[in-house]
């Protein structure tokens, strides 16, 4: 009886969500441990680009799942990073604060004002435009001929943050995974305070909140401008990783892959998009190890998870536990 | 600069306005009408080309390939449409712009199988590849063919949609398709025919870009990219508004390309306007979009209601 009010107890404080997100994250935690133990130290570049763009899908997400804003161009901040640090490298420039401030002061001015035009418009719109603007700044970045253009634009070395650097992939994979943690812990302060409140509410009915009296348009262009931050920081940290920068950073592509994982992972959720990230990068690791035609399989993969398995990974752990609680609490 | 080379820049204005007006016209009207975004129209387009260069290369006719490319873009987005799609229509637009985007990994990553990673080529007609001298201008004869039959799509759409039982029902469809569905029209079928109009649209523009651009995978995104600006300036769902957006973009994109590097230099110094011109040149369009919707976030010729 005692032993099983403490199960029910503990069961309470921790569902099987919060337990896939503890998982989760503690396997990520060990990542560089285990390859050293395999000797297999590919596995730790994998894995940080899978924080990498965890990171970026997660901010994508504070407005794609929290807000129903569907931005279908946060490559183009992923860019805006990759650039911030490849433009001052060729300058000479290797100090990782420099590289972070001015990422984030262009990131922040760009997101201001392309935020500002985009939440004119709603629906397809927001899609169609959000797309555009990415692209344009793609196309920007192909005319930079004297930062390489097309073929964009090696990295000498990797940022330098004076008390650290990254040059060890070890290191960068753990200044990535600590990134990660500390915009999960933020996020999920967010979410739930009043600002989230307000950002859900104008996910559900954007009028009745105008109609309450807040100002809609600066919430969702705050959120709007967190979630590029964000991205742009994981574009610091992909031009690292790669030691590159390049237009293709900014293709649409890469904004369509960061859906996908959203809505693989679990959309509006926190965890999701992480375990989202995970899933689609390992899927095609496997997939273009079985052939170079991958594409083949994955394209109708996404189509056939839009259409049955909308939940996401993380969505479907917690109704599994919802359903096995149910019938746990029917039987007793 | 001279007159005469101002107005070739004209013309390939008009020429690619033109091209996107093919495209944009039947991603507008199945938005119109099933409010469903098809993200694949650009690969409907490559899958055009992709036929009739096929079909080039067996028969060596242009005639002949645009016989089979367009009737088979047609079946191809048909399919498309009764196996996937039609499934979404119900479904938000995230949903469909998710799908369509895993689509077009699909076709792209198919054409690559089939005809390989190098671009395919097929010539212009033989009739056509001469130039025509156009008051001592002389501009070539392919491209004021592909001019001639984008006008001659528009009229006819024009002509279909305002001056035909079908037209009716799809003007109807678009505002009101409930009230049409209670009137016993068969709105699944209406849908599938507007699918497949686009899809032959689509076709008919990669069969006419064949010869002048490069049929390579991927070659359907840039133009998809450019056709959502279009329908986005123009006013989403508006023929209208697809036909008059698709003939600003055009413009400004190649009249911008061409002489915005030169007017540069006059202002600025050489060095910077060499860097700096061929940049903002090919901004010129989107920023044109976001005046645009900063002014008029419906776009400029917007659906009327009611």
């Amino acid at each position: 009886m005692s032993a099983g009010t403490s199960t029910s107890l503990t069961a309470a404080r921790w569902g099987a969500g919060e337990i896939f997100a503890v998982v989760l994250l503690a396997g990520l935690a060990l990542v560089p441990v285990i390859s050293a133990a395999i000797g297999q130290p590919f596995y730790v570049t994998l894995f940080t680009r899978i924080v990498i763009y965890a990171l970026a899908a997660l901010g994508l997400n504070l407005i794609l799942g929290y807000g129903a804003m569907v931005s279908f161009g946060h490559a183009l901040y992923l860019g805006i990073g990759a650039y911030a640090v490849g433009i001052l490298s060729f300058h000479g420039i290797d100090n990782g604060w420099a590289h972070l401030g001015a990422a984030l002061g262009v990131g922040a001015v760009v997101a201001v004002v392309i935020g500002f035009v985009c939440l004119r418009t709603s629906g397809m719109a927001f899609i169609m435009i959000t797309l555009a603007f990415a692209q344009m700044f793609y196309f920007f970045a192909v005319g930079l001929r004297q930062y390489g253009g097309d073929d964009g634009l090696t990295i000498a070395g990797r940022s330098d943050f004076g008390l650290f650097t990254l040059a060890s992939n070890n290191a960068l994979y753990y200044f990535a995974f600590v990134l990660l943690l500390l915009c999960l812990f933020v996020f999920r302060r967010l979410v739930n305070a009043r600002f989230g409140m307000v950002l859900r509410g104008c996910r559900s009915n954007e009028r009745r909140m105008a109609a309450m009296g807040f100002p809609t348009l600066r919430y969702k262009l705050t959120a709007y401008v967190i979630s590029a931050l964000v991205c742009v920081v994981a574009g610091v940290l992909l031009a690292n990783l790669a030691k590159f920068a390049s237009p293709s950073t900014m293709a649409w592509q890469t904004s369509g892959e960061l859906i996908v994982m959203i809505v693989l992972g679990g959309m509006g959720t926190l965890i999701g998009p992480v375990a989202g990230a995970a899933a689609l990068l390992l899927l095609e690791e496997v997939l273009a190890g079985w052939t170079q035609h991958w594409m083949i399989i994955l394209g109708p993969l996404i189509v056939l998870i839009v259409l049955v398995a909308k939940k996401g990974l993380f969505g479907y752990v917690v109704e599994w536990d919802a359903r096995r609680r149910a019938r746990h609490g029917a039987s007793s | 600069m001279t007159l005469g080379l101002f107005l070739t820049q004209v013309l390939n204005g008009l020429q690619l306005g033109i091209l996107l007006f093919l495209l944009a016209a039947g991603l507008t009207l199945v938005f119109g009408i099933m409010n469903f975004v098809n993200l694949a129209h650009g690969s409907l387009y490559m899958m055009g080309a992709y036929f009739a260069a096929a079909a080039f290369g067996y028969t060596g006719s242009f005639l002949l390939a645009g016989a089979f490319a367009i009737p088979a873009t047609m079946l191809l987005g048909i399919i498309v449409e009764r196996v996937a799609l039609t499934h979404l229509y119900q479904r938000d637009h995230l949903d469909q712009v998710l799908a369509t985007f895993g689509l077009i990994l699909f076709f792209n990553e198919l054409v690559r199988i089939i005809w390989g990673p190098a671009s395919v080529y097929m010539n212009a007609p033989a009739v056509l590849t001469g130039t025509v001298d156009l008051f001592g201008l002389r501009y070539p004869a392919y491209r004021f063919a592909i001019i001639g039959v984008g006008l001659a799509v528009a009229l006819g759409l024009y002509l279909l949609i305002h001056r035909t039982r079908v037209g009716m029902l799809i003007r109807a469809g678009a505002t009101h398709p409930e009230i049409v569905s209670a009137l016993g029209v068969n709105v699944r079928g209406l849908n599938t025919l507007v699918f497949g109009l686009g899809a032959a649209l689509a076709g008919l523009a990669g069969l006419m870009a064949g010869p002048i651009v490069s049929v390579q995978s991927g070659m359907g995104e840039p133009i998809l990219i450019l056709t959502l600006v279009v329908i986005v300036t123009g006013g989403i769902g508006s023929i209208r508004g697809a036909f008059y957006g698709a003939l600003i973009v055009g413009l400004v994109d190649t009249i911008g390309r061409a002489f915005l590097p030169l007017l540069l230099r006059e202002v600025m110094e050489r060095s910077v306007a060499q860097a700096a011109g061929p940049a903002i040149a090919s901004m010129l369009i989107y920023l044109v979009m976001a005046v645009v919707l900063a002014i008029r976030p419906q776009g400029l010729f917007p659906v009327k209601h009611g």
